[in-house]
């Protein structure tokens, strides 16, 4: 569930984001397009906490995240929002086991190495588990970064430009593993791109760089 | 996953750089632990031997000298003072005992001492074995004496003329009475006897028409080892020949325990007040008449009876007498004054190396936290909060001084083990890696701020680092 009002956001005096009334239903998927530029990241930045709004209110999974101060917003965010890259970074002194297993500790969650295992399965990356990221291949480490969000079953997964250095096959598939994922942990998927390719695939499409955007309410 | 696993992973990935942090950072606690524990063991040893000897009563000379020969038997004596001279400081209103020591010949390196009963018991020296020395040509032999060359009661020890190893007095052994329990004090090297048997073994070579045995031929090192002369200070012609110096050959010397008659002790024996002869008579042309080893002391270990005479009696024995009195206290402290400049030096290279580590960690550190700010970011999305990524980062720093302060322990140790078994002047003061010097603990807080100071500023760069900056630039 994310519910955003009234909320406006400027760099320097410049409204990079105008958005009155949005709403994601708990579980729901859908798209935030727009060209670069048009604020898809800093929208994602608002949804994760990582940015507060320069004006408005965020909601997500019941919490009003403006209310939260900062320690326990980056608890919340490592407790509740599961974050996907477009340059999914791993981190890489650790391995793909040990990456998932920062989720729970740096989110201050028990040490789950079933659900590691679990999860990492899930995503057909089993024999990888004591793998280095350098040893990965691009679609693997995608699928780390993946499991990795979904570590915590996260009630929102926030994905941003997942595809758009993958070809349309592979566009295909993260896009599927993020519904897939999306749907195991039933969290609110909300992915941002600038790739047209993968419109038609959802339904629910948040377009910033429609004017109505700015003004309609707007809720799935 | 913990945070000390998170930040090893990291400081794995340079081994090479975080080694050389750790090995510059163990150096530099290395050569201070080194300092500590060999200043401290040093003085505690130089005090504890010195402890109770308010004064030292010797021949004019330098007063260093006097204590380093008389109190620590290290150095070579400055010369010998007459019994009857002794006995006017004795009887001094302000002298509450008095210890005389006679030095002169060695065993293997080690001193003999001719002194009374009242020099173990002021070190507290216990017998292992045997007895206190009694009748003349007795010895009492001190632990590390006996240990190291495997001495036994009963045995017989062939003395050496002068500290250092001259000739042999083999016609005179000593018969080791007993062996003394170990005391940790400068006892342990020395071997006891009483004053008249170090009278006896020089002054039966008058009799054995041996006396001018080694003189001539050593006349001239006289100057370079004046260890083995201690009794001869003050002239070339040694106390031995005063009636007969003229006739001093020179072959006869080398070898003089070949043809000697070796007199049983008894009936050479303790020299009486009458039985030697005595200096009086004027001899050949030699020095002052005081020539009389035989009637000697080269020390009194004094204990004044009144705090008073610290201020007084030196002044007393220095102007009224031709001996000299000098303070243990005083002269080891003005030693560790001028050893204190060398320590010093060390010391300051000890730090400079801790300093270079210090900045070593700190730019490692530093750049490490350009390299990691996306994977700072990351942790943030995480759920790492602010202050982890601090911790995480002063964690590092902390972890590289640890491991510099194990090391530079276990390094500082070692070498003063290595010090200890190798140098015999460590041996002498009971050197030992086994200790743990006062200011050590002072190390441990310096290596940790060492880790927090170097790891301060990238561990505020880390708290800083801006989230959504740092996700959105790439």
């Amino acid at each position: 569930m994310i519910t955003l009002s009234n909320i406006v956001h400027r760099y320097d005096d410049e409204v990079v984001l105008d958005i009155p009334a949005f709403t994601a239903a708990p579980g729901s998927h859908g798209l935030v397009l727009g060209r670069s530029g048009s604020g898809k990241t800093t929208l994602l930045h608002l949804l994760a906490g990582v940015l507060r709004p320069t004006r408005g209110q965020v909601t997500v999974a019941g919490e009003d995240l403006g209310a939260l101060s900062g320690d326990a917003l980056d608890r919340f965010r490592g407790r509740h929002i599961g974050l996907v890259f477009q340059q999914m970074h791993l981190l890489k002194t650790l391995t793909v086991t040990q990456n998932l297993l920062m989720a729970p500790y740096m989110a201050g969650l028990p040490h789950d190495r079933e659900r590691a295992r679990a999860v990492l399965t899930s995503l057909d990356l089993a024999d990888k588990a004591d793998a280095y990221p350098a040893a990965l291949s691009t679609g693997q480490r995608q699928r780390v970064a993946i499991a990795r969000a979904v570590m915590n079953r996260p009630e929102v997964l926030l994905a941003d430009e997942p595809t758009s250095s993958l070809d349309d096959v592979r566009s295909v598939q993260v896009l599927d593993l993020l519904t897939e994922q999306a749907n195991a942990c039933e969290a609110t998927l909300l992915i941002a791109t600038h790739d047209r390719r993968v419109k038609d695939r959802f339904p629910n499409r948040l377009d910033l760089d429609e004017a109505d955007a700015r003004v309609a309410e707007m809720s799935w | 996953m913990n945070l000390i696993r998170l930040t090893l992973s990291y400081v794995r990935q340079r081994p090479l750089q975080a080694a050389l942090n750790v090995v510059m950072l163990a150096l530099g606690i290395a050569t201070i632990v080194v300092l500590l524990l060999f200043s401290s063991q040093a003085r505690d040893n130089l005090e504890a031997t010195a402890q109770g000897i308010d004064a030292v009563v010797g021949a004019k000379g330098s007063p260093l000298q006097l204590i380093l020969s008389s109190v620590y038997h290290m150095d070579v004596p400055t010369g010998n003072i007459s019994v009857q001279e002794a006995r006017q400081i004795q009887a001094h209103p302000l002298v509450a005992s008095s210890i005389p020591l006679a030095l002169g010949d060695s065993y293997r390196g080690f001193r003999i001492v001719g002194t009374t009963s009242q020099y173990p018991q002021h070190y507290d020296a216990a017998l292992a074995a045997g007895a206190w020395w009694d009748a003349t040509y007795e010895v009492t032999v001190g632990h590390r004496v006996a240990r190291e060359h495997n001495l036994s009661v009963g045995d017989s020890v062939i003395t050496a003329h002068g500290l250092t190893g001259g000739h042999l007095h083999e016609d005179r052994p000593l018969s080791v009475v007993g062996i003394m329990e170990e005391t940790g004090t400068v006892v342990d090297r020395l071997l006891l006897t009483s004053v008249e048997t170090v009278w006896a073994v020089h002054g039966q070579y008058e009799e054995d028409g041996h006396e001018d045995h080694d003189h001539e031929d050593h006349g001239d090192e006289e100057g370079n080892d004046e260890g083995e002369h201690a009794h001869s200070e003050q002239g070339d012609a040694h106390a031995h020949d005063d009636d007969d110096a003229a006739a001093s050959g020179e072959a006869g010397g080398r070898a003089p325990a070949s043809g000697g008659p070796a007199t049983p002790p008894g009936q050479q024996g303790a020299p009486g007040p009458g039985g030697m002869r005595l200096p009086g008579s004027p001899g050949g042309g030699t020095a002052v008449g005081a020539l009389a080893t035989d009637r000697e002391y080269t020390a009194l270990l004094i204990g004044y009876s009144s705090p008073i005479a610290a201020a007084t009696f030196p002044r007393f024995v220095n102007r009224e007498t031709d001996m000299m009195a000098a303070s243990p206290a005083f002269e080891t402290a003005r030693m560790f004054e001028l050893l204190g400049v060398g320590f010093e030096v060390l010391q300051a290279f000890g730090f400079i190396l801790i300093l270079a580590a210090t900045l070593g960690i700190f730019i490692a550190l530093y750049n490490a936290m350009q390299d990691r700010q996306y994977d700072l970011a990351v942790m943030r999305t995480l759920g790492a909060s602010r202050s982890t990524l601090t911790r995480h980062v002063l964690l590092e720093g902390l972890l590289f001084a640890v491991a510099g302060l194990v090391l530079g322990l276990a390094l500082g140790h070692l070498a003063t083990g290595l010090l200890a078994v190798t140098v015999d002047q460590a041996q002498d003061m009971n050197l030992t890696a086994w200790a743990w010097a006062p200011r050590q603990t002072w190390l441990v807080g310096l290596a940790l701020a060492v880790g927090a100071v170097s790891a301060l500023l990238p561990a505020v760069q880390a708290y800083r680092t801006d989230l959504a900056f740092t996700l959105a630039r790439e």
